[in-house]
């Protein structure tokens, strides 16, 4: 059986690998020597309207064909063709010739119908069912057809096995992808004697695959194929006989295949129908490449890219684009490392038995002789070559992308008008409808579009209200054709682009900022991925500081989960971890340093405690959410409390360790004695152990600021107020400051006491004039130092007073002493 | 050729380099505690040469591929099976088979115990087919070991001249095209290394004592083994380091294999020391492995989550001597059962070298990965113990 029918030299099927360097420099052979009046195309048949587009000066590959339903743009599908692509080369062929283009492939209207009709889910699969990528065994990617997928064949791998090749990629590439680039072909054939003879061998193997296997279990692809047969026979009969066809590989035996047109008729008939809209949107390298989440796909577009645009000489050239990187990120490399490159790479292929060079004997090459070994270059050239950096770009009248619709649907179900005029919005995040349009405006400042400002709130505080300020501004439809490039509908392009932007994120922050954001704008999708990468930032950053700056955001984040009823298990986990590595890291860190140093860190000290405090509360959230998803709470209960046990054990490492400047061991001792942590009389241990005469007054005095100054917890001042002992040490050691040093100190001393109240001050003053009376009364009462400077005792008529105006405030019932004091507490 | 042995080259006196790889060791009649690797594989070299019809660079014994199927193992047309030499990618000993059939010298770069010497051994036995031609590294190397020394009484009776001449193993690789090899090239001193940028550069070593020369001969390469963790020792300069292809040889890549051969050793140097074996110890090995292995990897073993790495090795060595350590400790203080206390002080002395950092990366390890995990609770209090 050949790749051509009988009947002589016409039509000329191309059997190509999709994406394949090696196909399209063939077909291009192919097609200047047969010169057809038609060229037909595997593609959906709608793209036919699309064609001129793609001669236009703005349009420049990688880009894609992009289909999707009309009322439905999250069901979508994606034909990417690189300007290494096969299909694309045919296209521009055909358009510089002036010659009609046909696709030819069954219409999107059907298959995405189809794949509805298969149950697969439309949304969160955009690059599926897309039957324009991949090897030509694999025209729909995984997932597409779910049921059978495991009874699939790989044509390619099949053939590769025959030829003693573990690998398809690698046997694709040394048969076909690198011939004419010097290397030898299995034919022995030469792509300048006969552009057409690597086509015929292909189809005959790829022949004797189908007779073994079938259609393989791609179920659609009968449908496609008896559509592509009736096209081929309608372009024969306008343009006569002498057509080319460029399709997958796999297909050319069932195009050689002859039916009557009633029964491929036949097979067609009664399939489903969507209405589908069809345009052409930018693609990059990224998406092309295997890692990016899109089903099949190629590893190496960037290399592909080099292989079909070298003239000759491709691994000279690559190793001198390599070696043109790599000095750009200051790694010596001479001409004479891209020397031995060469000559290693070639050794290589040499003793691997390969015709050329490829990217593995490249890889090694460039690790052995510009790398000493190491990966950091290969990761490097990976990324920036390899795969490639390269974003395509298309012309500004294309049809608008799906992003649009799916916005003015959202925009219409919300109720939310597009107004250049500004306004402000309350939104009560317990109603489904303002929950809803509170989500589709975080997506879109996720995704660049800032449609809507987040204000603040000027009635309630409560973190069930959002006030939002909204202006639409005509530009802003340009983003949201820019932000078509990461998905089809705002939820699937912000996760996208969420998820992106994590694993790119370089400082800690970021990341927390953007896990706040996934939960307010609720990318369940997204969430892991950030969660991934916030515990890898955590995990590899040394700095404390940026931890104890992560740490207050994620809390707030998991607070902000439990409000929305999103489950923020991960979430919390990864805080949980956070405060793990604070909490180690932190005493270290408050080791040997200077003023400003220790001012800083007393600003973390203080962040930490408050989000210590926040998380060990999340057993116990102050207002429950109406809605049933608060119930399923998970992980170990005792585990809040552990967390505040390890923070005071930390703390109280802190206030003792003599090499911790004055102001932390100070700031630490006040939050220990805010906890209740410390035992009776412990701040007035420690408080007498950092005034003691032996300690540096300054020293002293920046532990005084530490443990009294003005913090989130509150005024010192008061405390000094009610506890007289500890009034009489601060007393007492002022009073002992040397007059060299008192100067040292007094601007230290006068920061900490300006910042009291001027009521504080004044009673302040007051108790001191009145001298050191109470300094025999601590000790004398040691049973009732839980209330320092207090009389001995409880008075309970002088208490029982005040109770009924704290009722009041706290609008309690008549007899809720109990309640009361619980919630005091 | 003299008939003098210098310092550095132990059994090589009146040894032709140039033997055939299948001759007679030559070792003075009596069994060799540890015969060389040409002898001991001879027939697998034999019966690799007999197979290989692969085109052979100049004076190569083999062509690559079969030096390559050699370090690999195979089984040859005629059914004669390869043993492996070296397990490890396929990638790693094809780059550095065919570095030696290029223009450029090969280095073995890897942390202590990952088979550099061996490869370094098989290579030069299966390309030239003798592994003899070998300078040591050590700090005290002198430019002689590298170059030539001379024989005084034969200078001062007859003045300088060849005969006088003592040559290194390297000269005596650049005469015959064969393959020298030097071991842990860092700890040579700098000066001294540089002697080698003439020879892997010029390919000559000049004899300026009789104006002359040795110019070396298609089929000289050079291997160079050097430790990983000690670069910094004597950090090669960037001429010398730009005559060499780096290759590294990587740490066992599974657990399995790793554990595999913590206990193997263990067991070999347990019976030395006469301690008993300890097969109810394989749990605590595996944990000493896992630990080493995650704080190396910087993962943990579900790669899940990231780590800090410290600055010591944590090499397969170490795990080794940890072990040994416990095992020690275990049957003179313990019960004899191998358990996570035994281990713990050791594994933190191998963990916190560095006593600022290390520490608080253990810490965080033992808090955020130990303390978690799974059965793991007695070896986390043994690891706090030891830590506070």
């Amino acid at each position: 059986m050949s790749g051509r029918p009988a009947d002589g030299h016409r039509p000329v099927l191309l059997g190509v690998r999709h994406h394949g360097p090696g196909s399209a420099r063939a077909v291009r052979a192919a097609l200047e020597r047969c010169a057809p009046a038609a060229v037909l195309i595997e593609g959906p048949s709608e793209a036919d309207a699309l064609v001129p587009l793609a001669a236009r000066d703005g349009m420049r590959p990688p880009v894609a064909l992009l289909a999707h339903v009309e009322d439905d743009p999250g069901r979508a599908a994606f034909w990417p063709l690189a300007e290494f692509s096969p299909e694309w080369v045919a296209l521009r062929w055909a358009l510089e010739h002036d010659v009609p283009v046909r696709f030819i492939d069954l219409p999107a209207a059907h298959s995405l119908a189809m794949t509805q009709d298969d149950g697969t889910p439309g949304e969160e699969t955009p690059g599926e069912g897309t039957p324009g990528e991949g090897t030509p065994g694999e025209d729909t990617p995984d997932g597409a057809a779910p049921g059978p997928a495991d009874v699939r064949v790989d044509p390619i791998r099949a053939l590769a096995e025959t030829a003693g090749y573990d690998d398809p990629e690698r046997w694709w590439e040394d048969v076909i992808e690198h011939r004419g680039a010097g290397g030898t072909t299995t034919g022995g054939a030469h792509t300048e004697t006969d552009p057409l003879a690597p086509f015929t061998a292909l189809a005959e193997a790829m022949a004797a695959l189908r007779e073994a296997y079938g259609d393989g279990g791609h179920h659609h692809d009968p449908l496609r194929e008896a559509h592509m047969r009736l096209r081929l026979r309608a372009a024969r009969k306008e343009f006569g006989d002498d057509v080319a066809v460029v399709c997958g590989a796999w297909h050319v035996p069932a195009l050689a295949h002859r039916t009557t047109v009633a029964a491929d008729r036949q097979l067609l008939k009664g399939l489903p129908k969507a209405k589908v809209a069809m345009t052409w949107v930018p693609w990059t390298h990224q998406r092309l490449s295997r890692h990016s989440g899109y089903g099949a796909g190629i590893a190496s577009p960037g290399w592909y890219g080099h292989l079909f645009s070298a003239p000759d000489r491709p691994v000279e050239r690559w190793l001198t684009k390599v070696a043109g990187v790599l000095r750009e990120e200051d790694y010596a490399v001479s001409s004479a490392h891209v020397i031995e490159a060469v000559r290693l790479a070639e050794g290589l292929a040499t003793v691997r038995g390969r015709p050329l060079a490829g990217l593995t004997e490249l890889d090694d090459a460039i690790r052995a002789v510009m790398g000493d070994g190491t990966d950091a270059p290969s990761s490097l050239i990976h990324d920036r070559l390899v795969v490639g950096e390269v974003l395509g770009q298309v012309p500004d009248d294309a049809p608008a992308v799906p992003l649009q619709r799916d916005l003015t649907r959202s925009q219409r179900t919300l109720r939310l008008k597009p107004e250049a005029l500004e306004r402000e919005r309350e939104l009560d995040l317990r109603k489904d409808t303002d929950a809803a349009r509170s989500r589709l405006l975080h997506r879109l400042r996720l995704l660049g579009i800032p449609w809507g400002e987040p204000a603040h709130s000027r009635g309630s505080t409560g973190t069930f209200r959002e006030t939002w300020r909204l202006r639409w501004e005509p530009e802003l439809a340009v983003r949201v054709a820019e932000a078509g490039i990461w998905g089809t509908t705002v939820h699937a392009a912000a996760t996208a682009k969420a998820t992106t932007e994590a694993i790119g994120a370089t400082s800690l922050a970021e990341v927390t900022a953007l896990a706040e954001h996934c939960l307010l704008a609720e990318l369940p999708d997204a969430l892991p991925v950030v969660m991934r990468a916030l515990a890898d930032r955590a995990a590899l950053d040394t700095d404390v500081g940026h931890l104890a700056q992560a740490l207050p955001a994620l809390v707030r984040s998991v607070r902000y989960g439990d409000v929305r009823g999103t489950d923020a298990t991960a979430l919390r986990d990864v805080a949980t971890g956070l405060a793990e590595r604070v909490f180690v890291g932190l005493p270290p860190a408050c080791l040997g340093l200077d003023a400003d140093g220790a001012a800083d860190l007393r600003g973390h000290l203080d962040a930490t405690h408050r989000a210590v405090a926040l998380l060990a509360q999340e057993e116990t959230p102050p207002q429950p959410p109406a809605g049933p998803h608060t119930a399923h709470r998970t992980g170990p209960p005792a585990r809040p409390a552990d967390l505040r046990a390890r923070w005071a054990t930390v703390l109280r490492s802190l206030s003792e360790r003599d090499t911790v400047p004055g102001l932390l061991r100070g700031r630490a001792t006040r939050l220990l004695l805010d906890e209740g942590a410390l035992a009776d009389g412990g701040a007035e241990r420690l408080m007498g152990l950092a005034l003691s005469p032996g300690t540096a007054p300054t020293d002293a005095a920046g532990w005084i600021e530490g443990f009294l100054g003005g913090g989130d917890s509150g005024d010192g001042g008061m405390l000094l107020v009610h506890d007289a002992r500890l009034l009489a040490l601060l007393d007492g050691w002022l009073t002992g400051v040397p007059d060299t040093a008192f100067t040292d100190v007094l601007p230290l001393l006068r920061r900490t006491f300006a910042a009291y109240e001027a009521g504080v001050r004044r009673t302040l003053g007051e108790l001191v004039r009145r001298g050191p009376t109470t300094t025999a009364a601590g000790p004398a009462h040691p049973a009732d130092t839980d209330a320092p400077g207090f009389g001995p005792g409880l008075d309970r008529d002088r208490a029982a007073a005040v109770l009924p105006t704290l009722r009041l405030l706290l609008g309690l019932g008549q007899y809720g002493f109990d309640d009361l004091t619980e919630v005091a507490s | 050729m003299s008939e003098n042995t210098d310092q550095t080259t132990h059994d090589t006196a009146g040894h032709d380099p140039a033997r055939p790889a299948a001759a007679a060791p030559d070792t003075g009649g009596g069994e060799a505690l540890r015969p060389h690797a040409e002898d001991t594989f001879a027939d697998e070299l034999k019966a690799l040469a007999a197979a290989d019809d692969r085109p052979r660079p100049e004076r190569w014994r083999l062509s690559p591929w079969a030096v390559a199927t050699y370090l690999l193992g195979g089984t040859l047309a005629d059914g004669t099976v390869i043993t492996p030499k070296y397990v490890g990618p396929r990638r790693i000993v094809e780059v550095a088979v065919t570095t030696l059939a290029t223009d450029r010298a090969l280095l073995l770069l890897g942390v202590p115990g990952t088979a550099k010497t061996w490869v370094s051994e098989h290579l030069a036995a299966a390309v030239s087919g003798d592994s003899t031609l070998l300078v040591q590294g050590t700090a005290g190397t002198p430019e002689e070991a590298i170059r030539y020394g001379w024989n005084y009484a034969q200078l001062l009776a007859n003045g300088p001249s060849r005969d006088a001449l003592v040559p290194s193993p390297v000269m005596r690789a650049m005469a015959h095209g064969m393959t020298a090899r030097v071991e842990e090239l860092t700890r040579i001193p700098a000066d001294v290394q540089d002697t080698l940028i003439t020879v892997l550069s010029e390919k000559t070593l000049p004899i300026p004592e009789l104006g002359q020369e040795v110019q070396a001969v298609r089929g000289f390469n050079l291997i160079a083994t050097a430790n990983d963790r000690d670069r910094g020792v004597n950090e090669l300069s960037s001429a010398l380091r730009r005559r060499f292809n780096t290759v590294v040889l990587p740490l066992p890549a599974t657990p399995d294999e790793e554990v595999d051969i913590v206990s193997r050793r263990v067991g070999q140097i347990g019976r030395s020391l006469d301690l008993p074996p300890a097969p109810e110890g394989l749990d605590e090995i595996r944990r000493v492995v896992t630990v080493f292995r995650e704080l190396r990897d910087g993962l943990t073993t579900d790669g899940r989550t990231k780590l800090k790495s410290p600055s010591g090795t944590l090499s397969t060595a170490e795990a080794i001597s940890v072990v040994t350590n416990g095992l020690a400790l275990a049957t003179h203080f313990g019960d004899g059962v191998l358990r996570s206390g035994d281990v713990a002080a050791g594994i933190l002395g191998a963990v916190v070298r560095d006593p600022a950092a290390d520490r608080v990366i253990w810490q965080e390890y033992l808090e955020t990965v130990v303390r978690e995990r799974d059965g793991w609770k007695d070896f986390y209090r043994a690891c706090r113990e030891v830590s506070a």
